[in-house]
Order: C-alpha cells, then sequence, then structure tokens
C-alpha cells in the first residue's frame, strides 16, 4: 500500500539531493573539520560553504549561525543564554501555544525563581499582543527574554515577530523566536525582523534528524549551552555532525528556492483539501486564523469522534497525520495549543492535522478526500454525542 | 504509537455489538466529552435476571473502542450477580492485556456496567461518594483506594494510568502518593501481623 504522508510538521523526508551530498562525508571524507592536516581543513572549507547555505535562508551571515543538535537544543541554548547574560533579570515573556522546548523549559524556570508570562491566544490562535506590550513597559528592566514561535506547529498560525522585535529591540529587551515550523515554508529575514536569535530545524526542512541551527544577532556575547571545545566560535562544544551540517546546507538552498512553490502550488493542495473536507464532512471546523497561517498546515476538528481512532482508521489506508486529541498527546489533555485557543472539547478531541510538504499531489490529496468522510461517519454511528 | 495487540486491533476495527438498543431494559453511561473518553451500556435483561443482550456507543481511541466491545461480548449470559463481580482486569484480560497508559478504558468499563446494573435495580445514585480529589477528572478517594486495593497499585502513577487521577494539572498527586502509601503500609502491617 502506498502510504500517504502529510505529517511533514512531524518530520520530513530527506530529500534525495541531500542525502547524496551527505554520502562522502561518512565514508571517504570523514575528517575533523578542526584538524590542522588538509584531510580534516577540507571537510572544515565544506562546512564553511554548508554555513554560507544555512546563512543565505534566513539573510543572517555566516558567522551568526551556530549548529546545534536539534531544535529543541537552539531554544535551550537562546534562553538559557539570555538568562546568564542578565543574571538580575528574573523575568520571561513567552506564549501559552510554544512547543515544549521553550514551554518545558520555562516551567523549569518558574521553579528556579524565574517569573514567566504566558501570553494568551485568541480562539483564532492569534497572540494578545495587549499584554505583551504593556508587560514590556512596566518590566521592561526584569525581562531576560521575550521567546515567541515564529509559526505554530499544529496549527501554522504566524506570529507577529517582527513587530514584536522591533518593540523589544526599542526596548532593549532580548527576543528569540523557534522559527523550527516557519523555516522553508514562508521567507524568513533576520536583518528586516531585527530578532536578536532565532532557532531552526534540520528535520522539518528534508535535512536529517539530529542537526539545527542557532541564529545569534552578530553583537551578542553568546555564552555556550554545551560547554567544551572550541567549535562554532567556542559557541557550541562538540566535533561538528559534519555530514548532517552539509546535508543540512543543501536543504537550505533548496528550501530556499522553493518558497515560492510553497506559496502556490502547496498553499493551493492545503486550501482544495481544507475545502473539501469541510464540504462534505457535516460539523467540521478549522482551527486557527486562516490568513496568517502557514500554506502547508490544516488544523481540522470533526465533532464528537476521537482523534487516536480516527489516525488508526486512516493508518488502515495508508494516510499519515497528527492529532491535537488527549489520547494522542502523551497527557491526558487534549494539546495545550488546542486548549489555550479555547477549541471546544467537541472538536478538539477529534482534531486532525495535516501538514503537506512539496512532495505531496493533488492525487494524495484526492485519496484523503475519498477516505475521510466514511472513517468520521463509522465513527460517529457509535458515538454517544452524535446527534443524527 | 501504542502497542495494540491483533485482538485489541480487530475490537476496534471491527467492534462487536456497537450501536443503540432499542427498549434497553438499564443503560449505563461513564467519562464525558471534555475527559476524551466516554461509554454509554445498553443492557437487555430477561426475567430471571440474565443479560440477553449488550450493546455500547463510545467516544474514545481504539482501546475505549475494543474495551466497550469486549465488554458486551464477555457480559451476554451472565447473570447480574456474575456481571456486578466483573473488573476491569477481565476487560483488559479478554483482550490479551491493554498498554497501561490505557488501563482506564477498561475501568470505564467495569463502571458503565456497574451504573447499569445499579439503574436496573432501582438503585439511584445521588452522588459518588468520597471527597473529591481529582478535581481535573472528578476522582474521589474512595474510588482511588478501591481501585488501588482492587488492582493492587503500587504508585499514583499507576492510579492515573486506571483512573486519570493526577493526569490533568497535577496538584492533586501528592495526595494521591499519601492513599497508595497508606494502603501499601497498611499491607505491610496486616502481612507482619500475619507472619508474627
Amino acid at each position: 500500500m502506498n502510504i500517504v504522508y502529510t505529517d511533514n510538521n512531524a518530520t520530513t523526508r530527506v530529500a534525495p539531493e541531500v542525502l547524496e551530498e551527505m554520502m562522502p562525508y561518512f565514508s571517504d571524507l570523514y575528517g575533523n573539520p578542526s584538524s590542522m592536516h588538509s584531510f580534516g581543513g577540507n571537510v572544515g572549507r565544506k562546512l564553511q560553504e554548508a554555513r554560507e547555505r544555512v546563512a543565505d535562508l534566513i539573510n543572517a551571515t555566516p558567522l551568526e549561525i551556530v549548529f546545534t543538535s536539534c531544535g529543541t537544543e537552539s531554544d535551550n541554548a537562546a534562553i538559557m543564554a539570555a538568562i546568564e547574560l542578565n543574571p538580575e533579570k528574573k523575568h520571561i515573556i513567552t506564549s501559552a501555544v510554544e512547543h515544549p522546548a521553550v514551554k518545558n523549559l520555562c516551567a523549569h524556570l518558574e521553579t528556579k525563581g524565574y517569573t514567566v508570562t504566558y501570553l494568551p491566544v485568541d480562539r483564532e490562535g492569534r497572540l494578545e499582543s495587549e499584554l505583551l506590550y504593556s508587560t514590556m513597559e512596566s518590566k521592561a528592566d526584569d525581562i531576560a527574554i521575550i521567546s515567541l514561535m515564529w509559526a505554530n506547529n499544529e496549527t501554522g498560525v504566524i506570529f507577529p515577530v517582527e513587530e514584536v522585535a522591533r518593540r523589544a529591540s526599542d526596548k532593549g529587551i532580548l527576543f528569540h523566536t523557534d522559527a523550527v515550523q516557519a523555516a522553508g515554508k514562508i521567507p524568513i529575514d533576520v536583518k528586516a525582523s531585527g530578532v536578536d536569535m532565532l532557532s531552526l530545524s534540520g528535520h522539518k526542512i528534508h535535512a536529517p534528524k539530529g542537526i539545527g541551527v542557532l541564529y545569534v544577532k552578530n553583537g551578542i556575547k553568546f555564552p555556550p549551552f554545551l560547554k567544551g571545545g572550541h567549535q562554532e566560535r567556542g559557541r557550541r562544544g562538540g566535533t561538528e555532525n559534519t555530514a548532517s551540517i552539509i546535508g543540512l546546507g543543501k536543504a537550505s538552498e533548496l528550501a530556499k528556492g522553493h518558497l515560492g512553490e510553497m506559496d502556490t502550488r502547496i498553499r493551493g493542495l492545503r486550501d482544495y483539501l481544507e475545502s473539501e473536507l469541510l464540504a462534505r464532512i457535516p460539523s467540521s471546523s478549522v482551527n486557527g486564523e486562516r490568513r496568517d497561517r502557514l500554506p502547508n498546515t490544516l488544523s481540522i476538528g470533526f465533532d464528537a469522534v476521537e482523534g487516536e481512532s480516527i489516525l488508526l482508521l486512516m493508518d488502515q489506508v495508508g494516510i499519515c497525520a497528527s492529532s491535537g486529541s488527549a489520547c494522542t498527546s502523551g497527557s491526558l489533555d487534549p494539546s495545550h495549543v488546542l486548549m489555550a485557543m479555547k477549541v471546544p472539547f467537541e472538536s478538539a478531541h477529534g482534531t486532525i492535522r495535516f501538514s503537506l510538504s512539496l512532495y505531496n499531489t493533488k492525487e494524495e490529496m484526492d485519496h484523503i478526500i475519498e477516505a475521510m468522510p466514511p472513517i468520521i461517519e463509522k465513527l460517529r454511528a457509535i458515538s454517544p454525542f452524535w446527534k443524527k | 504509537m501504542w502497542e495494540y495487540n491483533d485482538k485489541v486491533k480487530d475490537h476496534f476495527l471491527n467492534p462487536r455489538n456497537a450501536g443503540e438498543m432499542k427498549d434497553p431494559s438499564a443503560v449505563g453511561e461513564t467519562g464525558s466529552l471534555s475527559c476524551g473518553d466516554a461509554l454509554k451500556l445498553f443492557l437487555k435483561i430477561n426475567s430471571s435476571g440474565r443479560i440477553v443482550d449488550a450493546s455500547f456507543m463510545t467516544f474514545g481511541c481504539a482501546s475505549a473502542v475494543a474495551s466497550s466491545s469486549a465488554l458486551t461480548e464477555i457480559v451476554k449470559g451472565m447473570t447480574l450477580e456474575d456481571a456486578e463481580k466483573l473488573t476491569n482486569d477481565d476487560i483488559a484480560d479478554y483482550l490479551g492485556g491493554l498498554p497501561k497508559e490505557k488501563m482506564h478504558c477498561s475501568v470505564m468499563g467495569q463502571d458503565a456496567l456497574r451504573k447499569a446494573i445499579r439503574a436496573y435495580k432501582g438503585i439511584e445514585i445521588l452522588s459518588k461518594p468520597g471527597n473529591t480529589v481529582c478535581e481535573c477528572f472528578g476522582v474521589t478517594d474512595l474510588e482511588i483506594i478501591e481501585t488501588v486495593k482492587q488492582n493492587n497499585l503500587k504508585s499514583a502513577e499507576d492510579v492515573t494510568f486506571y483512573v486519570k487521577a493526577g493526569g490533568g494539572c497535577g496538584k492533586c498527586v501528592e495526595k494521591i502518593e499519601e492513599i497508595v502509601e497508606s494502603i501499601l503500609a497498611e499491607a505491610r502491617t496486616e502481612k507482619e501481623t500475619t507472619e508474627a
């Protein structure tokens, strides 16, 4: 059975061009880039090229790119750096819908004497900016960092990062953004937006798992999170994951080239999938603001049925996606994002997230459109909450 | 991904006795939309007090659907007396086991069955006995004690797996630990006394 993979916000396949670019660095070109001999030095040069390509994706300079092991490490490194740079500042601002890498780190810091403001979102997943701006006014000298995601992994809703970065800069407050989901889907320009730090993750843009990036604006005295050797100009110890970095360089180049297609063809596929599912399945609704949203993401709730059951029936016909239900979230509550948006339980538990990539096709959308109505009907037929 | 055995998968993909019953003798409901699990159990009971038919409606995951399907298969043909003694373990055993995080689905089955039988006997349940310990999931101390004793649970985490208590905001976890510890201490003292 052919797999229809629409779970790209969870992870993506490694692009064949990326894999090809990486392979020599496992077998023949395995030198340590820090070594004195040319065998290692040659690899070092290739690393630099990759660094340039990654910088190019976000309009940074190569010197501002730090390679990490993943988005989670980048998020942790950014926030901990801010804490260390300003030990007297005990306030952190973030949102109620961040990825656990930010959310759980902040929760941990609350047990260490930090005060954290979790900015609420409205019913469409949009940031309640008023509280942010008033807290920035009243507590400017006490805020160690503001960390807000560029785009949400579950709903795709895009935050007003440029606006927040500008205001943070005016007040001299460090601003970090987790752009893990935004990269490769919408244009990112760190110069124009003025963010201080930004996280990226390789496996969301067709590079391997286990490689990430932290952008650190020139001028920030960044204390390393991973202390060790002098790799990454002393900003992140540990022998470089050379093959994956080189892969990420290629992936970044490809991602930049495909931004236009993301915005047109993929957005078109997503919109088609969305309108057909809404039309064919009664009592279904989209979670999240539909305009300022990533072009590839669809979070759709089906009333009176439960997410894990929906996903398992989808799995039977080869369709891969995610859910916001309690049973799939690993906890007993539905996803914190849907809860923060006050999505009614009726549809929160029955929410499915489809997230597309450049590899998806219209035929695949048609397969999903055919498969979903009978799946939802089968579950509604046995649901005590479905009124016929 | 949960590790589901073939029997659980079968009862999920091909549930037995799914659907509303016309003129049931008794109905038992448990769970809620907010919980993410709910079960409505229908029983047809004959004049000699034997369950002659059973069906269910379930909102929930694969374990919830499979547990409900299994429950209806188990109780068909049982006397009310025997059905009252059915535990969630019987349901989980029938299915060849459930992941421990999903045991609460089988507990739902036990709960709905007991409610149905009580309703049939005309025993009104005014409110849940005991004091609420877990506010997120509405679980009382008596329910926790019964579950711990019945299933030989050893930790607050086990309690969460069986009745969800402590799995929401987490405020009550300490209290649950106290309850579990006092039951374990009691059992230890009993053991010492019998061995002495």
